[in-house]
């Protein structure tokens, strides 16, 4: 399994020559197999990873863990939803009331943008996800809500020996008493647990966070031990506040890490980066 | 171990955050948590406690009627909030663990996650 990073800020894209080592684009990772193409959100990094699509493909798979504008701006610059012979199987996460068709449109149509979603070319498949459990070629895909406002879903995506999890907006500090001691009462756990990497959610340090409480987002402290508890081997932070340069980001990474040893590997995940998992 | 949904990890934290007495249960009625307030009404802390089976928390309480009528566990508020899904109030009298009666209210609601998952069940208790 082949990932590669293509947007990892957070909020709002944010580019600037302070940023240009991690990138300014907003979330989207691409995870592709033998038998799989998928993008993890259609942040403004899709933009670019539109021109890398193999010529010839005729099946990608989009997976939305919500649908804050961050996650979905790219979406209407994805050159393969212009092209009538690509299947886009789109996943997002069932809500209370609308469909996820209904709640795409509202971006994907007049005024706010040129095409209606029901225009696109392409083969469009809405798939609306929650506790889910399904294959993508030689993937598992697991989902489960998470804590975030607004239904937000994080990814578990298992090859058979590997495991990727993608939290990009997770606060599990929200929603536990006794955070980071209890697993069963951690938003998250499951789809964590043991993985070989985890992308996380890191925006803000703990002065940052005290007046942006709920906001769904973790400190790097909350971050860290969050992967500490669920025993993950290596861990990449994940949407960077976008008021954060490369310098600010390099030093919040050196702080970590002289403060504490961690039980695993530890980095910041950064555009253009890649790993493999076997 | 298995990490509870979201929707009862909210509720949880709810509870623990409340100064009104509050006690959830799961699916299939086992008792997930009861925060402090609950503790001083029901006479035993929620640590001491533990996951209690439907069948013994909703006997365990001695629940009875104005009359001083026992009232069966299913006609419970909060058993009837779980096997039917809506919210559910009514007036009982109970006795705690440590042998003290009450007279309360309770109001229990279904916990129904997006799109349309039945989680559990969560009661608010007033002394009358």
């Amino acid at each position: 399994m082949k990932i590669k990073i293509w947007g990892t800020r957070g909020s709002i894209p944010s580019p600037g020559p302070d940023n240009n080592h991690y990138g300014g684009n907003t979330s989207c990772v691409q995870v592709t197999t033998d038998e799989a193409f998928i993008i993890l959100d259609a942040g403004s990094g899709i933009r670019r990873l539109s021109g890398q699509v193999p010529e010839g493909i005729t099946r990608i798979d989009i997976l939305l863990t919500h649908l804050h504008m961050d996650h979905i701006i790219g979406l209407g610059f994805f050159g393969p939803l212009y092209n009538s012979a690509i299947t886009v199987n789109l996943y997002g996460p069932s809500s209370t009331r609308e469909s996820l068709e209904k709640r795409l449109s509202r971006y994907l149509s007049p005024p706010i943008f040129p095409i209606r979603l029901s225009d696109l070319p392409c083969q469009l498949n809405l798939i609306e996800i929650d506790q889910s459990e399904f294959k993508i070629g030689d993937l598992t895909i697991k989902s489960t809500y998470v804590c975030h406002p607004g239904a937000t879903i994080g990814f578990r995506v298992e090859n058979g020996t590997s495991v990727l999890t993608y939290l990009p907006d997770h606060e599990p500090v929200l929603g536990s008493t006794n955070f980071p001691y209890e697993p069963e009462w951690t938003s998250g756990y499951d789809l964590a647990k043991g993985a070989d990497l985890l992308l996380h959610d890191a925006q803000y340090t703990p002065e940052e966070y005290r007046p942006r409480v709920g906001w769904g987002h973790s400190t790097i402290p909350d971050a860290l031990a969050f992967a500490k508890m669920t025993a993950v081997k290596k861990m990449m932070f994940f949407h960077h506040d976008p008021s954060h340069s490369d310098r600010q980001l390099d030093n919040l990474l050196k702080a970590a890490k002289r403060e504490k040893s961690y039980p695993f590997e530890l980095g910041i995940a950064a555009e253009g980066d890649e790993y493999y998992l076997p | 171990m298995a990490a509870n949904q979201i929707e009862i990890i909210l509720s949880r934290q709810l509870a623990d955050c409340l100064n009104i007495p509050v006690f959830l249960i799961d699916p299939q009625g086992d008792l997930l948590f009861y925060n402090e307030p609950a503790e001083e009404l029901l006479g035993k802390r929620y640590e001491e406690a533990g996951k209690m089976p439907m069948d013994e928390w909703s006997t365990v309480f001695k629940q009875s009627d104005d009359a001083g009528k026992k009232i069966p566990p299913e006609k419970l508020p909060l058993v009837s909030a779980l096997t039917h899904h809506k919210p559910m109030h009514g007036e009982l009298t109970i006795k705690s663990l440590k042998g003290e009666q009450y007279k309360i209210s309770v109001t229990a609601i279904p916990i129904i996650g997006r799109p349309d998952r039945f989680l559990g069940a969560m009661a608010i208790f007033w002394k009358s």
